[in-house]
Parts: structure tokens; C-alpha cells; sequence
């Protein structure tokens, strides 16, 4: 096994007493202050994130007509990018040809050109994937640096190094300028805060940190926090509750595949298992990803099994992702159960059934600036 | 007379009962605990068992029963209360226990060789 690796943060998380993880072959802040103390400022204040072990990817159409990238990007994301203004965002999935989810991604738009943000342990599948796509050119931009500010102090934050950013709108998604360096600034996240996340390239992102981190509100925040931010947001992590064995309407993701997209929709189908991805979302799903609420204070984790009730001897479903909800105050999880299942379930945790609540997510209300 | 293991428990032996608790190094490890499972008071454990399940927002990890004997009491406090641990280890304990033989408790380490054992 390779040493793992690190982003150009590194030292300066060192300095600001990281404890540090393995995550996706980098080495990566796990927490500064502690998971919960990190979590609650980010929901109060505003909290900054490296997120830079994301795989930041470029597609340009060779025609230089950026409708020809969108329909070649079209191929494998059943999204609706031809229809993507410059500088918005959108959300999106790889899908496989049995309808599996090989990866859900954000895509911006800024002129002529497609940013494609892909999870850190599927960059290297994707990037294999959309060389296959004739016409367009694809770049990886290791040398740059991804930063997420989120909170409800982010907008004032970033302003004081980048004032446009105040102007802009939840996904909206454009390159703006920061001392001399082309930054790319998104209104968006993974904690269910408003938020942005600005791409820096490597060189400049230490002192763009520290200028962040100098400003009143702002402090460092690791993984473990940002993973009990988006499970209270009741945002998937792919490889946990997202994988090639659901489908988008598994898991709960239909809204990411627009109207246009499916049957009877002017672009319908055209990409890897359409077919299966569409019918399954006009006829509904056998099984669904729910929010779970287990009854009192024990987690319950990933992959812990769920039972009809309390005697049943074959589980009806998997818990994907499970912790303590720092802002909500008890346990939350997400899980795969059928989709006729409601009202309460049961884990088996340590040998004993606790009861568990199917709830709607997300946990939190979101507060976008819309 | 403290005691630990190599497990990072600590042991406050008084006559045959002895009080124990995780150390404040084992409570920073796990980061913020947000539940605690105590076990029954009167129950017999052996050494090794498991008689404690502790669930931190990072992970959930167990204390084993450092040596044989019975429960005599349990901090209910700590279930309402987790965090107490986190604040001060050394005082927040978990269980009372009675020890079936006393001498075992020679067996494990004093503070130097449990602060050797963690580097500090």
C-alpha cells in the first residue's frame, strides 16, 4: 500500500492540531476541536472544511460549442445540463447499465466550460468513464485545492476576500478572483448550511485558508463533522448509502433526474440502464433509502440489520450510515428498507431488537440562500 | 491503590471492591460519548466479558470486566450524562465490583507503567 495522500493544507492543519485519518488513499483532518463542538459551530457560525481530496474534473467540447460537452456529458448523467445556465450547478449521478449509481457528482457551468466535482474514491473510475466520450476534452485539475465554507456566517466571511460572493444565489456556481488567482466559487455544500465551496489552485490555498480562518467566526472543521452535518441534512455519502446495487429512486434521488430526462420527456433516456433507471421511477421502487430514528440514546450504525418487528427472523433492510445527531440531540441513521415500510422498525444492536422510527429526511431544515 | 490495564481501564481497589472507569487517554480517543450501557447490578462477570458498551460520535467501543467478580453498583449518572466522562475520566466512574481474588489485581499495571504503556 502507497503512503497516502496529502492536500496542499496539510501543514497548516498540522499547525491547527489536526488529528488526522486515511480517507480514500489521503490523509485527510478527521477533527481540530472535537466532532461535536465542530459540528454545532458550523450550524451557529461558520466553519471551513478541506475537501481538496475531491476529484476536480474539466470537460470542454473539442467544437468549442459547450451545448456539444452538455450532450456528450448527457450520455452518462441523466441530468439536464443542456439546459445548464452559465454559472449555475447541478447535481448529478453515473449511472451503470443495470441503473446502479457509480457515483453522484456536482457539474457548474462556467462558459464554455464544465466542472465536474466527483468523489475522492471514485475519481479515477470517472475519469475513465468520461474519456470514453468522443468530442470533448477532459482535464483532471489536480493542481487546485477545494475549500468548504459552510455555516450561516460563511456569506459574511468570504465576502471579506471575495465581495461578489455575497451576490450569488443557492447553485450558483462561477470563477471569480481572489489576489491575482482565479478562484471557483459555488453556492453549495454537504452540510445542509448555506455555504460555498471555492476552488484555489494549490499554490495560493494556505493563504487563502489562513485569510478565511483570520476572519471572527470561521474555524477549521474535519471529516467527522462534515459526516454528521450531511447525515442531519439527510444528504447520501456515496460507497455507504449509494452504490452500484441502488438506483437513483432507491435512493430517493428521482428529483436529480428531471422531467426532460424521462418517459415521454423531450431527452428521455439516452443514458447507461435507462431503461430500468425511468420505468422504476414511473412505477415506484420495491426499496427506498429512509431516515431512521433509533429510540433512545444508542446509535446505530452501518450495517446493522433491520427487522419488521421485534421477533422477525429475516431482516427487511440494512442500515447505510448511522451516528449521533449533534444538532437534533439523539441518534439518526439512513437506511434501505421496503418502500411500503413505515411506522417502526427494529435493529438488532448487541444481540437485542430496539425499536427505530421510519422518518422522512431530512433531519434538519435546510437554511439555503435561495 | 489505582490500577490499569492495558485496555485503559482504571481500577480503585478498596478491600475486595474495586471501582473502575476508562482513562482520561481512552476518553480522548473516543471523542465525545453520547451513550452509555451500564451493566445489572448483582450480575457475575468473568474477566474479559463484555460489561460496558460505550458509543462516542465516532464509534462505539466496550469496556471488558478487567477481572472476575460481581457488580455491586453502576454510575446511573453517566447514562443521563455521557459527557462526564469526556470531562473528567478519572472520576467518572462506571461500575462497582467485587473481586472473587484480590490477587489478581497485583497482576496489572501501576500509574508509571500505564503512562509508559501510553507514551505520556
Amino acid at each position: 500500500m502507497s503512503s497516502p495522500k496529502t492536500t496542499s493544507l496539510h501543514g497548516l492543519h498540522a499547525e491547527t492540531g489536526a488529528k488526522f485519518v486515511e480517507f480514500a488513499g489521503w490523509e485527510l483532518p478527521v477533527q481540530f476541536a472535537g466532532v461535536m463542538p465542530e459540528h454545532l459551530h458550523t450550524r451557529a457560525h461558520a466553519s471551513l472544511f478541506d475537501v481538496s481530496h475531491m476529484g476536480q474534473v474539466l470537460v470542454t467540447a473539442d467544437s468549442g460549442d459547450p451545448s456539444d460537452a452538455a450532450a456528450a456529458l448527457e450520455t452518462l448523467i441523466p441530468a439536464d445540463l443542456i439546459g445548464l445556465a452559465d454559472g449555475r450547478q447541478r447535481y448529478g449521478l453515473f449511472t451503470d447499465e443495470r441503473g446502479g449509481i457509480l457515483d453522484d457528482l456536482m457539474v457548474s457551468r462556467h462558459g464554455d466550460r464544465y466542472l465536474l466535482v466527483v468523489n475522492a474514491a471514485r475519481t479515477e473510475h470517472d475519469l475513465g468513464w468520461l474519456r470514453q466520450l468522443r468530442g470533448v476534452a477532459v482535464d483532471h485539475r489536480t493542481d487546485r485545492a477545494l475549500l468548504a465554507l459552510q455555516g450561516p456566517e460563511a456569506e459574511r466571511a468570504l465576502a471579506t476576500l471575495i465581495p461578489e460572493a455575497a451576490q450569488m444565489r443557492f447553485m450558483d456556481s462561477r470563477p471569480l478572483e481572489w489576489a491575482g488567482h482565479e478562484v471557483w466559487v459555488s453556492r453549495s455544500g454537504y452540510t445542509g448550511e448555506d455555504g460555498f465551496e471555492i476552488s484555489v489552485p494549490n499554490d495560493a490555498a494556505e493563504q487563502f485558508a489562513r485569510a478565511l480562518l483570520a476572519v471572527d467566526g470561521v474555524l477549521p472543521a474535519g471529516l467527522g463533522a462534515r459526516d454528521s452535518l450531511r447525515l442531519e441534512a439527510g444528504m447520501p455519502l456515496y460507497g455507504h448509502d449509494l452504490s452500484t446495487d441502488v438506483t437513483p429512486a432507491q435512493g430517493g434521488l428521482g428529483w436529480a433526474v428531471p422531467k426532460v430526462r424521462r418517459l415521454d420527456g423531450a431527452r428521455e433516456g439516452g443514458f447507461p440502464g435507462a431503461d430500468v433507471v425511468l420505468a422504476e421511477l414511473r412505477d415506484g421502487p420495491a426499496r427506498v433509502r429512509r431516515g431512521l430514528r433509533p429510540e433512545g440514546r444508542a446509535p446505530i450504525r452501518e450495517g446493522v440489520a433491520l427487522y419488521a418487528d421485534d421477533a422477525a427472523t429475516e431482516p427487511i433492510g440494512t442500515v447505510t450510515s448511522g451516528s449521533f445527531g449533534p444538532s437534533v440531540g439523539h441518534p439518526i441513521a439512513m437506511g434501505m428498507l421496503p418502500a411500503e415500510i413505515g411506522g417502526t422498525v427494529h435493529a438488532e444492536l448487541r444481540g437485542r431488537r430496539v425499536p427505530v422510527a421510519v422518518v422522512d429526511l431530512p433531519f434538519i431544515t435546510p437554511s439555503y440562500k435561495r | 491503590m489505582i490500577k490499569y490495564t492495558e485496555t485503559h481501564e482504571w481500577l480503585a481497589a478498596d478491600g475486595s471492591e474495586v471501582t473502575v472507569g476508562i482513562t482520561q487517554f481512552a476518553a480522548d480517543e473516543l471523542g465525545e460519548i453520547v451513550f452509555i450501557e451500564l451493566p445489572e447490578v448483582g450480575a457475575d462477570v468473568t474477566a474479559g466479558t463484555e460489561v460496558v458498551v460505550i458509543e462516542s460520535v465516532k464509534a462505539a467501543s466496550e469496556i471488558m470486566a478487567p477481572v472476575a467478580g460481581t457488580v455491586t453498583a453502576v454510575n446511573e449518572e453517566l447514562v443521563d450524562n455521557p459527557g462526564l466522562v469526556n470531562e473528567d475520566a478519572t472520576a467518572a466512574w462506571f461500575f462497582r465490583m467485587t473481586v472473587a481474588d484480590p490477587g489478581v489485581l497485583d497482576g496489572l499495571l501501576d500509574e508509571d507503567a500505564y503512562r509508559a504503556r501510553i507514551g505520556a
